[in-house]
């Protein structure tokens, strides 16, 4: 009934060689699935390992850091397994990715014009003056005023909205059908990360391409995405549709982010901050890792970690207590 | 609300993780520099108790002795017993080692602070002295400056003060522009203090580290130059006893008391040896980031 | 009228740039006027190159204002000043990481300050450093501690402990919570509160986020290419925005709830650079509602409510919120 998912993340886990001892586990056992077209976001703060699951699927893990197990698969393939030139000839043409800094991403010695032509004059064979007719395209495509003049210039002479947008444009230069976007809004100016997002949506629908969005922005993960992932010390812990669980979330970790963070829609509410401080990732504790901050926390919850399991149709949740959060919530 | 208890909690947490970083003696590098330079200065220091004999008399009835049991490295030409020369020198290059880089440490550091904290036409000036003085080989300098001063150590101390005050200078003004563009600097103005007790208090715990670990090799860099005075017959002078000299004097002999000029010249060697494991291993405990 | 603690007059900042033919001169303040009054928390909202930063510094003697007088409690403060005058205006930093001095430990932070400024005698600095910590929600344990030991809301909660320590009358914070988690965020937004209510401390908050001052400010001022373009309650002025720059800025703000009733208010491309700024309105090449009026008259602030000022021609006419505009075609 559903279509055969585009990409599929099975059982990651993600961890941080120590010499001498066990890895630091940076991510554990995710799980979720990307329909072709579809708008996913992984949402998150720091520390919730949601850009090393990104990397790792991109395959730009940093220097130390590797998958501990599991699998990534693309149209039944898995990228983990595949040897380097395979998987290298899919990044650009079917998997794309869009980082937060675009100063750091882009070359600095390498006019925009070119970085822009650069993946389809490899992955798609196209000759000079081809690729460069399409990059201005893609370039004009993504708001750039005045393609032609601005594609010769450096990246530092651009500023941060446009250098995204060359970024986006790179990315979707060889219309690929996966985007892994890393909070490519977080450094912009709110009304340009507003025309980004819409940019962003656009294109994406124009391309039939499916976003993974990671974010700590819950507002613009409710505007942006359909479906979403939330992560804490390295694991998913609600999962489901976005309206749905923002409505009515179904873990504490959820309840309290959203508790937490201003709503420009209801500015008299009370901010409930989260007590406590996130889990020391080297020295994990068993049982739940949000068990210490939590307000439903029981013994149980010390000593067994909570699955992921269906708490609804097409919603997940890893929490002994549900049922207490949902009676606090009708109350 | 976060309870102060729970901060509490946390901020323990940390200050454990803190100390087990502070594992110095893991290190290898840091703990084979501390030993090589603890024996050296162990044997500078208790000299007079270790040497066999007077390094200055001589006997020259004794002279040019191979290694025997009475003189374990056997005697120069002038008598003296080799061992107690090397054990005695040790003292003298050592000190000398060290007291030669402080005043550049400090001089330099001094000037390149104000350079990089007020800028300015302060800055340039200072620069394009410092520019001016890495425009000259050490050496040259060096070698010239001693001949003009004299022998001697306060000549030694001049002559290399006046040439390496300069790197301190570049590289602790490197590190003071970034750190005035901190804002524990501009915080530390809004405080109202003055610029000297910001420029002390403030900025100098956190631009020194990287002038101490250059200064770590520095002293490496000055024990070669104090040595090659000495086998120069400049700087330190007879009949004090001076792994340099002993090179001299020993190079004669070279074919059949090969260990008059050749132990010494080892002595340099696990000396720079020691003190550059030791400056290694300061640097990662310093500033382990750098490393990376 | 109530008392202002701080007053700003017609301050200008300029900046000369460039050399031989690209000289220009930047103007990062073009004339700002401003007022805060006793006991009140003003938020100033802009986004990057609109001078809200610039203006921070020129209030807290880091920089030097071209022209224009700042009062505190009436008496003009100059820029540059040492010793004793600085008391009386403290800022918190916008970065937890850079503000604290890593090699100096929290007591000899906090003591260096009271005795300086001779806040107590010198036998009591302990016990009010103490009490400055409990004040900001720490503990006697942080005294010996170094930054490094503390999270980044910690870090923030001791700057702000360090800002409290000469007593200021006004406090100026620089974005503040923009480095933190967004559930920690709550947490020191809270605490501001709780100090302007505890204490009365009147603070002048620097945000670029609305749905963060929207909780805490009683006043907003919108600043936009070194002119502040709007000013009033903050209910009134979200309620009733008069500025066209403003009501982009509150539509673009993503929304956490269902989507606003309003269609967006939409501005093309960015911000054009403080050097060559447009002539009359500064606003008026990204405006949906310009018209040729408005690139001969650079309008001032003026009175189109119950304390609230915008500097726009068509303030007068701009209707209720909800209102739909057409689009301008990107120049």
């Amino acid at each position: 009934m559903a279509p055969e998912p585009l990409l599929r993340v099975r059982e990651l886990s993600i961890g941080l060689r120590r010499p001498g001892s066990d890895p630091v586990v940076l991510v554990e056992h995710a799980n979720f699935e990307i329909a072709p077209g579809e708008r996913f976001g992984i949402v998150g703060e720091s520390g919730s390992g949601k850009s090393m699951t990104l990397r790792a699927v991109a395959g730009l893990l940093p220097k130390g850091v590797t998958v501990l197990s599991g699998t990534v698969e693309y149209a039944g393939r898995d990228l983990l397994t595949m040897p380097a030139s395979k998987r290298r000839a899919l990044m650009g043409p079917d998997i794309a990715m869009i980082f937060q800094e675009p100063m750091t991403a882009l070359d600095p010695v390498m006019r925009v014009g070119e970085q822009i032509a650069e993946g389809p004059r490899r992955h798609l064979g196209l000759s000079r003056a081809d690729a460069h007719a399409l990059a201005i395209d893609m370039m004009r495509r993504t708001g750039i005023p005045d393609a032609e003049r601005r594609a010769r210039a450096f990246p530092h002479e651009l500023s941060g909205g446009l250098r995204q947008r060359v970024m986006i444009a790179m990315a979707l230069s060889c219309s690929p059908k996966v985007i892994l976007a890393d909070e490519p809004t977080t450094a912009l100016d709110v009304t340009v990360q507003h025309q980004v997002l819409k940019l962003l949506e656009r294109l994406c629908d124009e391309l039939d391409a499916a976003l993974v969005f990671v974010t700590h922005d819950l507002a613009v993960v409710n505007q942006t995405c359909r479906d979403l992932a939330v992560m804490y010390a390295g694991k998913i812990v609600e999962r489901g549709p976005v309206k749905e669980v923002f409505a009515a979330p179904r873990h504490p970790y959820t309840k309290g982010l959203l508790d937490s963070a201003p709503d420009f829609d209801r500015p008299k509410r009370q901010l409930i901050p989260i007590p406590g401080f996130p889990p020391n990732l080297a020295a994990r504790e068993p049982g739940c890792p949000f068990r210490p901050r939590c307000p439903f926390a029981t013994p149980h919850c010390a000593a067994v970690e909570p699955p992921l399991e269906p708490v609804a149709p097409g919603r997940r949740s890893a929490c002994f207590e549900i049922d207490r959060l949902i009676a606090e919530e009708v109350a | 609300m976060t309870t102060p208890t729970a901060a509490l909690v946390a901020f323990k947490q940390r200050r454990a993780k803190t100390r087990s970083i502070k594992a110095w003696y893991r290190n290898g590098t840091l703990m084979s520099g501390i030993a090589i330079v603890g024996a050296l200065v162990l044997i500078a220091v208790f000299a007079p108790v270790i040497a066999p004999y007077d390094p200055i008399e001589q006997h020259l009835s004794d002279a040019l002795q191979p290694p025997n049991w009475q003189h374990l490295l056997g005697t120069d030409k002038f008598g003296r017993d080799v061992l107690s020369r090397l054990i005695w020198g040790a003292r003298v290059d050592l000190r000398i080692g060290f007291l030669a880089v402080l005043i550049p440490f400090v001089f330099g550091s001094i000037l390149g602070g104000i350079a990089g904290y007020f800028g300015g036409w302060l800055d340039t000036v200072i620069m394009r002295i410092v520019d001016i003085f890495f425009a000259f080989p050490f050496y040259v300098i060096v070698i010239a400056l001693v001949f003009v001063l004299g022998s001697g150590e306060a000549s030694i101390y001049l002559a290399i003060a006046a040439v390496s005050w300069v790197s301190y200078a570049r590289i602790v003004r490197g590190e003071v522009l970034v750190a005035k563009q901190q804002d524990y600097v501009a915080a530390a103005r809004l405080g109202g203090f003055s610029n000297a007790r910001i420029l002390v208090r403030h900025i100098g715990p956190n631009v020194l580290s990287q002038a101490i670990i250059y200064g770590m090799s520095d002293i490496v860099m000055d024990i070669m130059a104090i040595v090659t005075l000495g086998y120069l017959g400049l700087g330190i002078e007879p009949p004090t006893a001076e792994w340099g000299g002993m090179i001299a004097d020993g190079q004669e002999f070279i074919t059949t008391l090969w260990q008059q000029a050749t132990i010494p010249g080892l002595a340099v060697v696990v000396t720079s040896l020691g003190l550059s494991l030791l400056g290694d291993g300061i640097s990662d405990l310093i500033s382990p980031e750098r490393r990376k | 009228m109530s008392d202002a603690v701080l007053a700003v007059s017609d301050v200008h900042k300029h900046y000369e740039v460039g050399s031989g033919r690209n000289k220009g001169i930047l103007k990062a303040l073009d004339g700002v006027d401003l007022e805060l009054r006793r006991g009140e928390i003003l938020a100033l909202v802009g986004e990057s190159g609109s001078g809200k930063s610039t203006l921070a510094k020129i209030l807290v003697g880091n920089a030097q204002a071209t022209s224009g007088t700042v009062s505190v409690d009436s008496a003009p403060v100059g820029t540059g000043r040492r010793g004793a005058a600085t008391r009386r205006i403290q800022m918190v930093f916008q970065d937890p990481y850079s503000s604290l001095n890593p090699r100096i430990t929290v007591g000899s932070m906090l003591g260096e300050l009271l005795r300086f400024h001779r806040i107590v005698p010198r036998n009591q600095v302990r016990a009010e450093s103490i009490r400055l910590l409990n004040t900001v929600g720490l503990e006697e344990d942080a005294l010996t501690a170094y930054p490094s030991q503390f999270s980044g809301g910690q870090r923030q909660r001791l700057a702000i402990a360090r800002a409290l320590a000469p007593r200021p009358d006004v406090l100026i914070a620089d974005e503040p919570v923009s480095a933190l988690d967004v559930s920690v965020q709550a947490t020191i937004l809270d605490l501001f509160a709780r100090l302007q209510r505890d204490l009365g401390l009147s603070i002048l908050f620097v945000a670029h986020n609305l749905a963060v001052v929207q909780h805490l400010s009683q006043r907003i001022a919108v600043m936009y290419l070194g002119r502040i373009v709007e000013v009033a309650d903050t209910a009134e002025l979200f309620a009733n925005p008069r500025h066209p720059y403003t009501r982009a800025l509150i539509d673009s703000i993503p929304r956490m709830s269902a989507e606003s009733v309003n269609d967006p208010f939409e501005v093309e491309g960015e911000p054009p650079s403080p050097i060559n700024l447009p002539s009359g309105c500064r606003f008026s090449p990204r405006c949906p509602l310009a018209t040729h009026e408005c690139t001969v008259v650079d309008p001032a602030l003026i009175t189109v409510g119950d304390r609230h000022g915008a500097a726009c021609i068509k303030a007068e006419t701009l209707g209720p919120y909800a209102l739909s505009v057409p689009m301008k075609e990107e120049q």
